[in-house]
């Protein structure tokens, strides 16, 4: 028992204390029903992206049937609940088999992230010196930075632009990854700058535990507390800028997978025609999406925070001096589109 | 937020100090502190410079992304050789530096203009675009966050919590598409593009000395329905835009607010039995308003993103619009020089911000 951290001791009450599961009774009225909604949600955006295949009524990259071609900007029928793309795709399809590309990106830019920020900025933080300079300097830089301007260089640099299912979704998910890193960093090289010089540290110390051991076992255990904060709103990130690169034209390619994003792109000289059935199903997939997880997001940050979490009984009021609580984790500056 | 930019400022020259620590050294008032913010900026915009500058050339060199295919390989190498890409890395980088130091940001491959000059003639746009957003942004965001805040944790706080995080969680473009298609194309309210009529636009050319910033140049012109066609042509690129940051400043003035209507003087005034519109209206909304200082300077950024995406969608000829021409025709010299230009314009940005945050809030200086 060389760690702080309280381990749950195993007993029939253990799935109360799963991170989600603890949320959603610890909650109540308002902020219970937005927990709730959020993971409806994302649920249903998870769960369509695993069916796809069997959701979908065509192809992403269909073009005709056994009855011959679609046809391009075909109004919503029968056989086309959503009508056609002009380049004369089934919407609907590609609503569905949109969010499987979209997952792909959350998961492999989410964990990229993860790996290389908590990893930086633990070291960074507990080592501190020139390193940790540099490291604060370049974040800080990279930070204050739009985003999407960023992500547009490294899919250039990836892809140089154009790309297939694999080389457009990596791409979309490190040029992510690299705007994310530098808040998953911020935030853990603080936490690990605070712990570091708390008494068991100094206790592992004496007895003489390696630095490795006492990052991993001792700081990275208590500095992870925010994480899933951070992990939620940066998901929901991931989706908006997949999204503004496919809008420039700098995503996935459409015969390689169905991507939001592009989709609007194409649709933008539609809707000066009036056609709105092209444009208005990718675009609430996306907002659908990120209302989801900044729903769970959201209530997750407010819970953890006392002076924000809404009581059982009645509520006093909160002390003075609140600032927006969580700063590094509600918005980030990095968010663009 | 406003610890983030603190932390931001206090960790980026003194990432071991505690704040106490800091409070010891820090009696060097007001002075160094704005020595020590300025001298800052110089870090920022060299690691973003470095940065794009070594990503860009990672792709190869930028006359044969712009070009290749279309000359033939020895045409291809002569324009490569006359640019200079065939040198060694490291001194491309040093002169691209020293380009920089005297203010060139490079020529662009597709028209041949500098870049300084394709910021003059769009930035302008961009600036009246961003100014119009946060005028939104304030009028929409700070009632809606006090409002919040006085109905804390009943139905219309609830109502909008979920307003806030459908702006945040509608992206720009998608809001621009659909504005356009009710209030252009169904309602025929407002123009669908552009940032003036044609006929409009011909006269503000004509001018003896136009600054780009159409509102400014309508004025000019003295001609009223000049300046309601520009202001038309404004309402919806503005709102796309601002939306997304007001949904940031009703959640900031909302938590503030819930904070100073719990706080000591406030309780006093409600003690005395000032009624709680009053409170809200008088005691609690003013000092909340101080962390929305520091979050416009994060805004800055936000906005510069978005532009790039509501100029796009609304072919709102700005500086963002002519980035994502650039980005179309793979013109990596203009994409690089306007990327290194906007990093000058949010390091600064940043710079002035913290700045009059520190002036308005002591407690901000270290």
């Amino acid at each position: 028992m060389a760690t702080a951290t309280t381990v749950a001791t195993p007993t029939r009450k253990t799935w109360r204390r799963l991170p989600i599961v603890k949320q959603v009774r610890q909650s109540v009225g308002l902020q219970r029903g937005m927990l709730l909604a959020g993971l409806v949600l994302t649920g249903v955006f998870v769960l369509t992206a695993v069916f796809a295949p069997l959701l979908a009524p065509y192809e992403y990259d269909q073009l005709r049937d056994a009855a011959g071609p679609f046809g391009a900007q075909a109004h919503p029928s029968g056989n086309h609940l959503l009508g056609t793309t002009v380049g004369g795709y089934d919407v609907l399809s590609r609503v569905i088999w949109g969010t499987r590309t979209a997952l792909a990106v959350i998961v492999i830019a989410v964990l990229l992230s993860i790996v290389a920020g908590v990893l930086l900025g633990l070291v960074s933080g507990y080592f501190g010196g020139w390193l940790d300079r540099v490291l604060v300097v370049v974040c800080d830089a990279v930070y204050a930075f739009p985003s999407l301007l960023l992500a547009i260089i490294v899919a250039i640099v990836i892809s140089g632009g154009q790309s297939s299912l694999i080389g457009g979704v990596m791409a979309a998910a490190i040029s992510i990854t690299v705007v994310f890193i530098p808040q998953y960093f911020r935030v853990v090289r603080a936490e690990t700058v605070r712990i570091k010089s708390e008494a068991f540290v100094e206790s592992a110390r004496v007895i003489g535990a390696s630095n490795w051991r006492i990052m991993v076992r001792h700081v990275l255990r208590n500095a992870t507390r925010t994480l899933p904060l951070i992990l939620t709103l940066n998901a929901s990130e991931a989706i908006l800028t997949l999204a503004g690169l496919g809008f420039l034209g700098f995503g996935i390619q459409p015969t390689a997978a169905a991507e939001w994003g592009f989709d609007l792109k194409q649709s933008l000289a539609d809707v000066s025609s009036g056609i709105w059935w092209t444009s208005i199903p990718p675009g609430v997939a996306i907002v659908l999406t990120v209302l989801g997880l900044t729903l769970v997001g959201e209530s997750l940050n407010d819970l953890a925070d006392p002076r924000l979490r809404s009581r059982r009984a009645a509520d006093g009021p909160p002390p003075a001096g609140t600032v927006e609580p969580g700063g590094a984790v509600v918005n980030s500056a990095g968010y663009v589109a | 937020m406003t610890t983030t930019t603190t932390e931001l400022t206090a960790g980026s020259t003194d990432p071991t100090g505690d704040a106490p620590a800091e409070r010891k050294r820090g009696g060097g008032g007001f002075g160094s502190y704005l020595l020590i913010r300025f001298l800052l900026i110089f870090p920022t915009i060299f690691v973003l410079v470095t940065t794009v500058f070594f990503l860009m050339r990672a792709t190869g060199d930028p006359i044969t992304a712009a070009l290749g295919g279309r000359l033939p390989a020895d045409q291809l190498a002569e324009r490569i050789h006359e640019a200079g890409y065939d040198r060694p890395l490291i001194s491309q980088y040093l002169s691209y530096l020293g380009d920089i130091l005297h203010g060139d940001f490079g020529t662009t491959l597709s028209d041949r203009r500098p870049v300084t000059e394709v910021l003059r003639t769009f930035g302008a746009a961009t600036l009246e675009l961003a100014v119009y957003a946060l005028i939104v942004a304030f009028i929409v965001g700070i009632p809606l966050g006090m409002l919040a805040a006085y109905f804390r944790d009943r139905y219309p706080d609830a109502l909008l919590r979920v307003f806030a995080i459908l702006c945040y969680a509608t992206p720009v473009f998608f809001a621009g598409l659909v504005l356009k298609l009710v209030f252009s194309v169904w309602l025929d309210w407002l123009p669908v593009a552009g940032r003036a009529s044609t006929g409009a636009e011909i006269q503000l050319q004509t001018l003896d000395h136009p600054t780009n910033i159409y509102l400014v140049d309508a004025i000019q012109t003295g001609d009223g329905e000049i300046v309601k066609d520009v202001l038309q042509h404004a309402v919806l690129p503005a709102v796309a835009l601002g939306l997304l940051t007001a949904g940031i400043f009703l959640r900031l003035v909302r938590t503030n607010v819930i904070g100073t209507l719990g706080s000591g003087y406030v309780e006093a005034a409600r003690s005395r039995g000032v009624p709680e519109s009053r409170l809200l209206r008088k005691h609690a909304y003013r000092p909340a308003l101080i962390p929305i200082i520091t979050v416009i300077g994060l805004q800055i950024a936000v906005l510069l993103g978005g532009a790039v995406l509501t100029e796009t969608t609304f072919e709102w000829k700005g500086l963002g619009f002519q980035l994502a021409q650039y980005l179309t025709a793979r013109d990596f010299v203009a994409v690089q020089g306007i990327v290194a230009v906007l990093a000058v314009i949010v390091a600064v940005t940043n710079f002035i911000v913290d700045v009059i945050a520190a002036l308005i809030d002591p407690r901000v200086r270290y």
